[in-house]
């Protein structure tokens, strides 16, 4: 069987800590082939080896049989790989022609020859069903159409192999729904993909076979027709894992949260919020569902102070925190695990025990008199390093050399121990492999069984379903309406989310809205 | 290798592959390299007069070096350190002969005044910035045109003509111990100013929440906001802070090199230097103080290059120049390290 990327032996190391422990990976020609393992396996780091952004320190790498010395990402480009790394590389405000283009224009004359590229580009994308337009700027397109661009850029290289490194992650369910159909379109025309992915379902789905690598070391690779998702997941973390989160009957108590009538817009001005209505009890997890672009975001940058109010109120505990600093609000009590976390939720370039005092580094005990007192929020981030299982060397190393789940470990850690009375969890499990999820849900569901409220912001209706105990719809600006988690499923979800309200002799027992 | 002994090697490594580069060109053009050398040498560590001297020339550039990296750890490009120093000086030389004071009261008051005088004219781009998002780089180099032509005015129109009188001696930054040990150069406390400043500035970017707060702004503004910091604020206390410094660059000039403040025809150049010591120092207080040091010592000593080696003066700034662009340089420096101590793992 012919293979077309081989890398044998693959070891990587960072100063003292081996990332690669002779790690092989061997991926024949027309498969999709799956790289799965824990946050902080090395996935990440042994696909940069291939794509030239990392040397290895031993190992070899064949393509196509011919072994090769791949010394920068041009070099793998011209061996026919191309990578679609998790977060982005494009220029904001060029056009997809340009950004496809950059570094390596076309020219006639002299001078840029756009027209020819936007073709060309235009040629491609019909070719493998992505429909990007050419001339679209990358500020106004969507996070899905902006990962496409990724893709028409390997392809116009010339790239035979793909590398997919968590692509689904910051996509909705739409949008996933798309791109594999797009994955599979690429096999169709004799491309060669490897996925990184932590959902089992979409390895099960797309994947041929998959090679499993725990803590830098490869397990072994399968074929997905011969495997499942539980062994799957077992043989990754290296113990079985529970898909849902056991718990408890909730037990609400008073309300501790409320949103009247509240309106906020969007940075150009529209409205995104028109007159929402919500409240949350004590020793309740209320899961917010709803297609990407409702409202959600607005909604929890209004309530953490990053957005302005335009009408209505909010109140924590009684007391009226509409507009306030986000800081005041902090105070009050709200903990908020962001959506994007390296947009909001780290500073990159401080170390692990520094974002881990982003929010309180202003009080006893991490300073006193305006002077930090780094032993203490050292040891304050040992202590979340160890509790939540953060992966990293050590606590000063910095937040930006974390993989992508151990960041988010870090945010989970420092929002949970403050111990709020309201947390709002945002893609609180985005990029999180299963182990880690099923622990963070955990947390979720401790944190109401003590008393505390959770608002949890998902666009995986498994996890909403699974976590929560009441269910508010979202649907343009408004709470179409509340359900209680335990009898609804899927389907009656996805209809209300698409904006059907249900009659109340539907099969769905709805619960009582806002004031009834 | 270990991270300190490669940030120590890599300016040293620097500074060497610059002055093979200057010894080149001065080949090339016809001058004697070695001559250029030992003058450059005895313009810098000649005599205990040019050590003086030479120490003098580095107290304005560490300050104005600090000024530029403190505003640069908070994102900020204050381009405007010339101006604020130059307010500095008009401020510290008018406390300075206008009053009469004790010195345990005067020096303070006009290092205060020339402080405050460069953090007002570094609030107003701050402000600007903070409030209505207005770049800071043009506004700071609009506001050094403005100082230079505003103190012009003010000192002409207070002494009625291009030099204004000496300042009184209790203002005076004077060191006679240091005048007798360094055969009467100019050298005086000034440096004890300028290194303590350093030292203040490492302690509140490191230690201290203002840094903190200050440092992730910088990095993030997003993150910052979220984690309740309050930019805009952050954004002036910045400003201000750095236009103090550079305030303060402005009275050592006035306290301590020339005792007086005269009309200027152009910028003094220092402000601008700071730039580039700021970025030699790598935007970090303690690196400040080799940028300082190397950008001074080069400036002061070449000034005997014309002098001692007949070489010219448009000669002479080329050869420093390339020194400092390879200084500046230093990753490429750093690539050639990595390479170099991968192939011995390798063997
Ligand atoms: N540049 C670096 N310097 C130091 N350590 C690094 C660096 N890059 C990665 N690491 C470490 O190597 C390990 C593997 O990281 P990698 O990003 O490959 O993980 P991953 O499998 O992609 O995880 P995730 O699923 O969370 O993205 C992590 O512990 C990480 O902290
Ligand atoms: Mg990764």
């Amino acid at each position: 069987m012919e293979h077309v990327i081989e890398m044998l032996n693959i070891r990587k190391v960072f100063g003292n800590f081996v990332a690669n422990d002779n790690i092989t990976l061997q991926v024949k020609k027309g498969e999709i082939h799956a790289l799965l393992g824990e946050n902080g396996a090395g996935k990440s780091t042994l696909m940069n080896v291939l794509f030239g952004l990392y040397q290895p320190d031993g190992g070899e790498i064949r393509v196509k049989g011919k072994s090769v010395n791949i010394t920068d990402p041009n070099v793998a480009n011209d061996l026919g790989i191309g990578m679609v790394h998790q977060h982005f590389m494009l220029v904001d405000n060029f056009t997809v022609t340009e950004n496809i283009i950059l570094g390596s224009e076309p020219t006639k004359r002299g001078s840029i020859d756009i027209k020819t590229a936007s073709e060309e580009i235009a040629r491609i994308s019909k070719n493998y069903g992505l429909d990007v337009d050419p001339y679209a700027v990358i500020s106004d397109i969507s996070v899905g159409m902006q990962q496409r661009v990724e893709i028409l850029k390997t392809l116009y290289r010339g790239a035979e192999i793909l590398i997919f490194d968590e692509p689904t992650a910051t996509l909705t369910p739409q949008e996933i729904t798309e791109l594999i159909q797009i994955m599979k379109r690429l096999i169709e025309e004799g491309k060669s993909i490897i996925l990184i992915t932590h959902k089992l379902k979409e390895i099960m789905e797309v994947a041929d076979r998959v090679t499993v690598i725990r803590r830098g070391k490869g397990i072994g690779t399968v074929n997905v027709s011969e495997t499942n998702p539980t062994e799957l997941a077992s043989l990754m973390v290296g113990r079985d894992v529970e898909f849902t989160t056991e718990k408890r009957q909730s037990n609400p108590k008073e309300e501790v949260f409320r949103i009247s009538d509240l309106l906020v817009k969007d940075y150009r001005g529209v409205e995104k919020i028109k007159g929402l209505n919500l409240s949350i009890r004590r020793g309740e997890i209320l899961g917010i569902a709803g297609v990407d672009g409702n409202g959600q975001t607005e909604l929890i940058e209004a309530i953490t102070g990053l957005r302005k109010v335009e009408s209505g109120s909010i109140t924590l505990n009684n007391k009226d925190i509409t507009n306030l600093r986000p800081r005041k609000i902090t105070e009050s009590g709200i903990g908020h695990i962001p959506q994007d976390r390296h947009k909001h939720g780290l500073v990159l370039n401080y170390s692990v025990g520094e974002n881990v005092a982003l929010q309180s580094y202003y009080h006893a005990p991490y300073s006193k008199a305006g002077v930090l007192n780094y032993k203490v929020i050292y040891e304050k981030a040992r202590e979340i390093i160890s509790q939540y299982d953060v992966r990293t060397q050590s606590e000063y190393e910095l937040a930006r050399a974390l993989s992508g789940g151990n960041q988010q470990k870090v945010i989970i850690g420092r929002e949970v121990e403050r111990n709020p009375d309201l947390l709002i969890a945002a893609q609180p499990t985005r990029g999180l492999d299963v182990g880690a999820i099923e622990f963070i849900h955990k947390r979720l569901i401790e944190q109401r069984d003590n008393g505390k409220a959770v608002l949890l912001i998902s666009f995986e209706l498994d996890e909403i379903l699974n976590v929560s105990d009441r269910i508010a719809v979202i649907f343009e600006g408004e709470i179409i309406d509340i359900v209680d988690a335990k009898h609804t499923s899927e389907q009656e979800l996805g209809l209300l989310m698409a904006g059907q309200k249900l009659t109340k002799d539907s099969t769905v027992q709805s619960l009582q809205k806002e004031g009834e | 290798m270990s991270k300190s002994l490669r940030n120590v090697l890599i300016p040293i490594l620097a500074v060497i592959l610059g002055l093979i580069v200057g010894a080149i060109i001065m080949l090339i053009s016809g001058y004697s390299p070695i001559l250029g050398y030992t003058a450059l040498w005895n313009g810098i560590f000649g005599d205990l007069y040019t050590i003086g001297e030479t120490i003098r020339q580095i107290t304005p550039y560490l300050l104005a070096g600090l000024a530029v990296a403190f505003a640069f750890k908070t994102g900020l490009f204050n381009i405007g350190v010339e101006g604020q120093l130059i307010v500095g000086w008009f401020a510290a030389a008018y406390v300075g002969f206008s009053f009469e004071l004790p010195m345990y009261l005067h020096i303070p008051l006009a290092i205060l005044a020339a402080g405050l005088a460069g953090g007002l004219w570094a609030f107003v781009p701050g402000i600007l910035k903070a409030r209505l998002g207005v770049n800071e780089v043009v506004v700071t180099i609009m506001m050094n045109y403005i100082a230079l032509h505003i103190t012009n005015a003010l000192i002409r129109a207070i002494a009625g003509k291009d030099t204004s009188e000496r300042i009184h001696e209790t203002a005076s930054l004077r060191n006679t111990f240091f005048e007798e040990i360094t055969d009467y150069s100019r050298l005086h406390n000034g440096i004890f100013l300028a290194l303590i400043a350093v030292v203040v500035i490492w302690f509140i970017l490191e230690k201290t929440t203002l840094g903190f707060e200050l440092k992730a702004v910088g990095f993030n503004q997003d993150a910052s906001k979220y984690a309740g910091m309050n930019v805009k604020k952050n954004i002036v206390i910045s400003m201000v802070i750095s236009g103090f410094l550079a305030g303060l660059a402005g009275a050592t000039e006035a306290l301590g090199t020339f005792e007086y403040v005269s009309t200027k025809g152009g910028m003094t150049g220092i402000g601008f230097d700071g730039i580039a010591v700021a970025i030699l120092g790598a935007n970090n207080p303690l690196g400040v103080i080799f940028g300082a040091t190397l950008f001074g010592a080069l400036k002061y000593g070449s000034l005997n290059m014309p002098n001692e080696a007949g070489i010219p003066e448009e000669m002479v700034s080329i050869i420093i120049a390339i020194i400092i662009f390879f200084v500046a340089c230093g990753f490429i420096f750093q690539l050639f390290l990595d390479k170099l101590s991968k192939k011995k793992e390798v063997k």
